[in-house]
């Protein structure tokens, strides 16, 4: 749809002079044979829209078309799987090798229908629609691979999510004939129900070799860390019913115990606690009038009163998920999608994907023995805690729990970040809901290291052709007892530099870099010739700073060397009237900005600005040859979240920030443009980052009723 | 008439090519039924290599494939690309039979176990090698507090390392150490079993027998047990050499095979010149980016030529290029090592004394760690303190803490197996990962690392993390500055209580503080200090309540003696009245910050506003008021301690001050019983420690804001606190705090700050009536 779109609105220039009549017959023809075309397209090679196919291929894509296999009983069944299995011991690592990519190659089993020697199938329901999802999920992923030579992981088309449907030893056979099965190295099952009564095993009891086993319901003893990957229990109501996010906050229930099937022991328990504790909690269980069916799966019963499920979930705190006969339920993902904040009683389970996933931001871990206390221990927990476990608890079943393609590629996702450990999801990625990958900051230069003092800064000074102020600037700078290297910036490409003979002569290098092109933003361009972490951003015209306002700015810059460390200070506002920010440099009593036309910075923010400036603003800075300070203050207020530290009093800077204007009405349009570049950036940024302080910062004894002479910096503030 | 012709033409030209593509597409669909039928046609084999020959020949969804198989009337079995899967379109069954959710009915087998009997079972069967917390650990024991007991040494002499002394020594000095086993939650042995190579010089003879003597050993239950060094040549398993039952082993190379997850718990390998406290500081001082470092990645260590672990370094020589990647072997070590030799012996050992190894580390971007007989190796803890990043070649190995921290942000993993991927996988890390990584590793050294004291605190503070499973620290608590050990889960559970995550958590800390107005003088008529201060302090708009704490000998004064504020006042009688219940966390105290005040400050309430919105910019920090400095007396060789202005400051005092409630349990209940006795008995020093407490968390300075100038006068000489200032016996006993407080840390904390934060409009040339605060200026 979209591409002929496109073309029909580019007919008209491509055939531009023909009477209109004609034009829309070539124009309506070409439409119809390109919809054609794209239509026929679509329905052979879209993967993704299988019930569109449905018509022409339902009997070639029936599963009872698989090619039949017969098993026979001699036919070899694989070892059971060893305990002691990890990635450097089971997993053939050469078959994923280097690539720049960093992603697994997976590559799926076609169907195939596995029959005993007596031709009954190895499996009761054969591939469950769980199943099917989860392969189509993982076909269409771009882990997928149809070229078994590629693969790095293999996927058996045989469906073991639930192992009361299987024979056991057939399953097992099944798997040894497969293709590249090859001791089952690096192949991968799914597994959601393991075990079979009476005990009930925590991991799939199909020999399988050294298959990497995706199991729901591991326990402790059967998981190897590292290998397996725990998954949920799929449960089947995620796709039926949806239930809309409900914020988080406090709710009518305190704890909810929906579970159909818990032992009359805890069930007994419970009871107890619901005498102790009343209204603020709420059993529920089978309704004992409802016939059996699906339609009971959606009831619960509490003396006589009917609850709708999973709805009722939302109307508590806490919910109780208690282990059965297995450790994984299904009841889990019910609860985490309603937000509600699981109370896991499942003495050694491994809880789902815990390899990655934080489960202590989304819920409550009790030993069985202390279902009694269960009441004391979830009131120990914080109101703000609970509201923040609540949204982590709903974030995890969207992501994770809520469809098999969910779980499936998170699987994969798991077992691919083993495999490529330096290109892994980091623990902010797993675990941070939207809300908080937006609002949280994770500042570059998080450690509190005060720089030591002797390496000095770089003063970087943009110049274009005002030699006689930039020497008298250059003269000045010199005197800073920590200045380490100075590097002019010559922006002038019709002008060459003076003559070496014609600088001044001072006491530390003096770096002159010609640019190729007039632009501000040349001045953060990150020069190799900065050695040093501090950088001193400083105009050609900045005379009036004296040697101990700079000094105590570099000293200032040091204890806070993650900030913008300057001397004039700017504060936006926000303007009612216009419904729009506003550039504010009169005398306030607040910053949130510094000028780059004299400040102190990290050189890491140089390599930001030139290389990670978000949108178009450094080009928007260049071609409007404006506003590459207030860019430089939103860039490290976002990535830092802090506000820049304005040093020292107010001076009189002559004519500030507006070099080549004069006259107020100048000054003012000048003052409009600032506005609309802090309007333009926030809108770039999508937030307004800058952060607004009262205070600045002065010598310790600035105006104290103390000896100049004993003061470190004795000269600030003078006009 | 030429218009409709031409109409025609292109409308059957379009016609036909439209047919002609769908017929291609038919032609192709039919040869592929052929082929399949063809497959039919085959017996089925009873090989099962044979079976790949029979596959299901599906659809492609690709060109390429599809041209390729139709023209291929025979594929290529072998080869055939298409033997894929193809998801069914029938409407299918559920996994779940009957769409029942778990079929787990009463009626069912397991019902006749009763969960108290089958966690019996389990608790039987699971013993020894398959230990976990709840099979193996008696919780009943550590209901009244989480204690840690050393056995009394052993009588007949039993030589104790140096090493294993320092943990002990650890131990017996941190708050959770107990000298009365009935209260013990955890036993730790008193004989040396850190070395049990039985070729070691260390190696303790006996031990078994000299555990299970122990009356209280009872299988090991309870207990923790230190290990470095474990098995012995040739192939350095991992036994003790005696039967470590159901302890846990806090043990350095663990294998992950091995490893009862959490339960035991893998620390660092460290040398016998490791100190006991405080510790070495990282190298990191500043954090240039890009790095501009001379070497890549560097190694220098043993190489074994022969036998377990051996591979790994032997293969070096591979990647090593003597230019960014050095990596230096030396065969010498043992005394018959010239047996082994091998051809590259010599060059190596001339290569490998050529290079100095601090210089490599202080110089690289990456250090390589290696397996060597056993997983762990020094290398690891040298390249942590020089903010090299580890790469590891250890396959197996159970990362140090690794039930904690989480190295994917402070080290690059590798795979013995893929040296040779080594350096591009190095050269592929980004300059922004390398400045996050370098400086995660130099927390985590600080953090966890660099004394003998943090890994066994850290060891502890894991497992009493495990006994009170829903009083634990999060991820981002043991990851995060600063760290674990100063981040209490029994304070809050919930992260945004705590001053240190406002960023990461996307929050700010609460819009209001408490006054704790700490008073000792009884209450006299109006114009009584406290008064005027209460009244200043309750016109702030920020201020939540007032705290007052009575820790006066004489009664309370009634209710009607107190000044009537608009804010609520509550009058707190402290039961002990000592200096240090000051900063105890009282329920009463809600805010976020806290206002410390004594009874007899001096504030306004324009500078109680101002330097609470300085507060809130740095809410892990102490702002405040009167400043004091440190100094090092290099006469006596002692800390000294300052009250004269200055040119800088490291302390403020907390008579007046804003900081987070945190601190007040911190203070309360990590600093030394010892030390808090000190205080008590001399009523002072408590703002020094409670300055101390602070940088050593943050390690940064406090901040000093902008006070009225006739403050400090006042603030020394009013009140019956007067003599407390002027007598020089104070002054001395402050001296003598904080040398005992930095000896308490093991190293001083204290930082310099040369500024001070004032309004901006401070002493500015412009008009009062522009200016925010101008209280402050007024003298």
């Amino acid at each position: 749809m979209y591409a002929s779109g496109k073309y029909s609105s580019r007919g008209p220039a491509l055939i531009p002079r023909m009477k209109t009549k004609h034009r829309i017959y070539y124009i309506t023809l070409f439409s119809v044979v390109l919809l054609g075309l794209i239509a026929t397209g679509m329905f052979q090679f879209w993967p993704h829209s299988i019930e569109s196919t449905a018509d022409w291929t339902l009997d070639k894509r029936s599963v009872h078309d698989a090619p039949l296999v017969r098993l026979t009983l001699s036919s070899p069944i694989p070892e059971r799987g060893d305990l002691s299995c990890r990635m450097h011991t089971c997993f053939d690592v050469y078959r994923c090798g280097y690539n720049p990519k960093n992603k697994i190659k997976v590559y799926i089993y076609p169907l195939q229908r596995f029959v005993d020697e007596m031709g009954v199938p190895i499996s009761s329901t054969g591939l469950s629609r769980e199943y099917n999802d989860l392969l189509s999920a993982i076909s269409d992923s771009d882990f997928y691979t149809d070229d078994v030579t590629r693969a790095c992981l293999f996927i058996p088309s045989i469906d073991v999510l639930n192992q009361n449907s299987l024979r056991v030893r057939e399953t097992a056979q099944a798997l040894a004939i497969l293709s590249r099965w090859d001791k089952g190295m690096n192949h991968l099952l799914f597994n959601m129900l393991p075990g079979g009564p009476p005990d009930y095993n925590t991991a799939l009891d199909v020999p399988r070799d050294r298959v990497l086993l995706a199991g729901g319901g591991f326990s402790t003893w059967t998981y190897r860390q590292g290998y397996d990957v725990s998954i949920p229990v799929y449960s089947p109501l995620s796709a039926d019913i949806d239930l809309p996010e409900r914020q988080p906050g406090p709710r009518h229930y305190f704890i909810l115990s929906s579970q159909t099937a818990i032992h009359r022991e805890y069930r007994a328990e419970l009871e107890r606690l619901k005498e102790e504790n009343g209204e603020a909690l709420l059993l529920l269980d089978k309704c004992s009038n409802l016939s059996q069916g699906a339609a009971s799966a959606r009831k619960r019963c509490y003396k006589g009163q009917v609850y709708d499920y999973p709805q009722i979930l939302q109307e508590s705190s806490f919910c109780v998920v208690l282990r059965g006969a297995r450790l994984g339920q299904a009841a889990l993902s019910d609860v985490l999608q309603a937000g509600c904040v699981p109370v896991i009683l499942a003495d050694s389970y491994i809880l789902p994907f815990s390899e990655v996933l934080d489960w202590k931001r989304a819920s409550v871990v009790i030993p069985e023995e202390k279902l009694s206390e269960m009441y004391t221990i979830l009131k120990s927990i914080p109101h703000r805690q609970v509201e923040e476990m609540q949204r982590q608890a709903r974030w995890f079943w969207e992501a994770y729990f809520s469809s098999m393609k969910a779980i499936g590629l998170t699987t994969l996702q798991i077992i691919n970040d083993r495999i490529y450990p330096y290109a892994a999801r980091t623990y902010e990625q797993w675990n941070n809901p939207p809300v908080v990958k937006w609002t949280s900051v994770n500042s570059p230069l998080f450690l509190p290291l005060i720089p030591p003092r002797a390496p000095g800064f770089t003063a970087v000074v943009l110049t274009y052709d005002r030699v006689e102020s930039l020497f008298r600037v250059i003269t000045e700078i010199s005197k800073v007892p920590s200045l380490a290297k100075l590097l002019v910036v010559w922006n002038n490409q019709n002008k060459s530099p003076p003559e070496e003979s014609l600088w001044p002569k001072i006491g530390v290098p003096l770096k002159v870099v010609r640019t190729k092109e007039n632009k501000l933003s040349n001045r953060f361009f990150p020069y190799d010739e900065i050695e040093t972490e501090a950088v001193l951003a400083i105009d050609d015209d900045i005379i009036m700073l004296t040697s101990d306002e700079l000094q105590f700015g570099y000293e200032v810059w040091r204890e806070f060397p993650d900030r913008l460390v300057g001397y004039p200070g700017r504060l936006h506002l926000w303007d009612h009237e216009m419904g729009k920010w506003k550039y504010e440099s009169e005398w306030t009593n607040e910053v949130s900005m510094v000028l780059t036309g004299a400040a102190f910075y990290h050189k890491y923010f140089n390599y930001l600005y030139t290389y990670k400036m978000p949108g178009d603003i450094k080009n928007w800075v260049d071609a409007h040859m404006n506003c590459e300070d207030i860019a430089m203050n939103f860039l490290v207020a976002n990535i830092t979240g802090k506000a820049p530290i304005k040093v020292t009093p107010r001076k009189k800077f002559k004519c500030p920030e507006c070099t080549a204007i004069d006259g107020l009405s100048l000054d003012q349009t000048h003052m409009v443009e600032r506005s609309e570049c802090i309007n333009k950036f926030a809108s770039v940024f999508g937030t307004m980052p800058l952060k607004v302080v009262e205070h600045r910062a002065d010598p310790v004894l600035y105006k104290d009723d103390f000896p100049e002479k004993l003061k470190s910096f004795p000269n600030i503030g003078s006009l | 008439m030429q218009a409709k012709k031409r109409y025609l033409l292109v409308s059957v030209g379009a016609g036909l090519l439209f047919l002609v593509y769908l017929w291609a597409l038919q032609i192709e669909e039919f040869q592929q039924q052929q082929d399949q039928y063809q497959y039919h046609q085959y017996q089925l084999p009873q090989d099962p290599e044979f079976h790949q020959y029979h596959l299901y020949h599906q659809q492609e969804y690709q060109y390429s494939h599809q041209f390729q198989d139709s023209y291929q009337p025979q594929p290529q079995p072998q080869r055939s690309p298409s033997r894929r899967w193809t998801p069914s379109t029938e409407l299918l069954e559920p996994y779940l039979e009957g769409g029942e959710q778990e079929e787990d009915s009463p009626q069912l087998h397991h019902q006749h176990t009763s969960p108290r009997e089958r966690r019996a079972i389990r608790d039987n069967i699971y013993k020894n090698k398959r230990c976990r917390m709840e099979t193996c650990f008696d919780f009943a024991r550590c209901q009244s507090g989480f204690r840690v007991y050393i056995y009394p040494p052993h009588r007949a002499g039993g030589e104790v390392s140096e090493t294993y002394q320092k943990i002990l020594s650890s131990i017996e000095e941190s708050r959770f150490h107990t000298t009365d086993p009935a209260k013990a939650c955890l036993f730790v042995l008193a004989v040396d079993t850190l070395d049990r190579d039985q070729l070691s010089a260390q190696y303790v003879q006996n031990v078994r027998s000299r555990i299970q003597s122990l009356p209280t050993w009872n299988d090991g239950r309870n207990h923790l047990v230190f290990n470095l060094y474990s098995g012995t040549w040739p192939d350095y398993t991992e036994d003790l050499g005696f039967e470590v039952g159901q302890a846990m082993l806090a043990k350095a190379s663990a294998d992950a095979v091995n490893f009862r997850p959490n339960f035991d718990i893998s620390i660092p390998l460290f040398s016998k010149d490791h100190p006991l406290k405080g510790g070495a500081t990282g190298y990191l001082t500043l954090n240039d980016a890009p790095p501009s470092r001379k070497y890549l990645l560097v190694f220098k260590g043993k190489r074994y030529l022969t036998g377990i672990g051996s591979e790994t370094r032997n293969a070096l020589y591979h990647i090593h290029n003597g230019k960014d990647i050095v990596l230096l072997t030396t065969c010498k070590h043992g005394k018959d090592w010239e047996k082994h030799k091998d051809s590259r012996c010599d060059r190596d050992n001339q290569e490998y004394s050529q290079f100095d190894y601090q210089e490599l580390l202080r110089n690289s971007t990456f250090c390589l760690v290696p397996r060597g007989r056993r997983l762990g190796s020094f290398r690891f803890l040298e390249a942590l303190q020089a903010a090299c990043i580890p790469v590891i070649l250890s396959n197996g190995w159970e990362l140090p803490f690794s039930e904690v921290i989480d190295w994917r942000k402070a080290a690059v993993i590798g795979d013995e197996r893929l040296l040779l991927q080594v350096p591009s996988i190095t050269r592929s890390v980004g300059r922004d990962r390398i400045l996050a990584l370098r400086q995660q590793i130099q927390f985590l050294w600080d953090a966890y690392f660099s004394s003998v004291a943090k890994i066994v605190l850290t060891t502890l503070e894991i497992i009493q993390d495990r006994v009170v499973s829903h009083v634990t620290r999060n991820h981002l608590l043991w990851n995060s500055l600063p760290g674990g050990l100063y981040a209490l889960p029994q304070y809050s559970t919930d992260s945004a209580q705590f001053p240190f995550y406002y960023a990461m958590l996307g929050k700010s800390p609460s819009q209001q503080f408490t006054a704790v107005i700490h008073t000792v003088t009884p209450l006299q008529a109006q114009i009584s200090p406290v008064v005027k201060l209460i009244i200043a302090v309750a016109k702030s708009k920020f201020c939540a309540q007032i705290v007052v704490l009575w820790n006066c000998e004489k009664p309370l004064p009634p209710r009607n003696k107190w000044p009537s504020t608009s804010v609520p006042l509550t009058v707190i009688e402290g039961q002990a009245k000592t200096m240090s219940s000051r900063f105890y966390p009282h329920d009463a105290v809600t805010t976020d910050a806290v206002l410390s005040l004594d009874e007899d400050s001096v504030l306004s309430t324009n500078e109680v506003d101002f330097s609470f919105l300085v507060w809130q910019n740095f809410p892990e920090r102490i702002v405040g008021y009167p400043a004091r400095s440190h100094y090092w007396d290099s006469s006596r060789s002692r800390w000294g301690y300052t009250s004269k202005w200055t040119n800088d400051y490291s302390m403020v005092l907390t008579g007046a001050a804003f900081y987070h409630r945190y601190y007040h349990f911190l203070f309360t209940h990590l600093v030394p019983t010892g030390l808090l006795t000190t205080v008590d008995n001399m009523a002072n020093c408590e703002d020094i420690l409670m300055n101390f407490l602070v940088s050593a968390v943050t390690k940064q300075p406090p901040i000093k804001v902008t006070q009225k100038k006739q403050y400090k006068e006042t603030m020394m000489s009013q009140g019956s606190k007067a003599s407390r200032w002027a007598d020089p016996d104070h002054f001395a006993q402050r001296q003598t705090c904080m040398n005992a407080f930095s000896h308490w840390l093991g190293f001083m904390p204290l930082v310099h700050s040369q500024m001070r934060l004032d309004p901006v409009l401070f002493r500015d040339q412009v008009s009062m009536l522009r200016k925010k605060y101008r209280d402050i200026e007024r003298l």
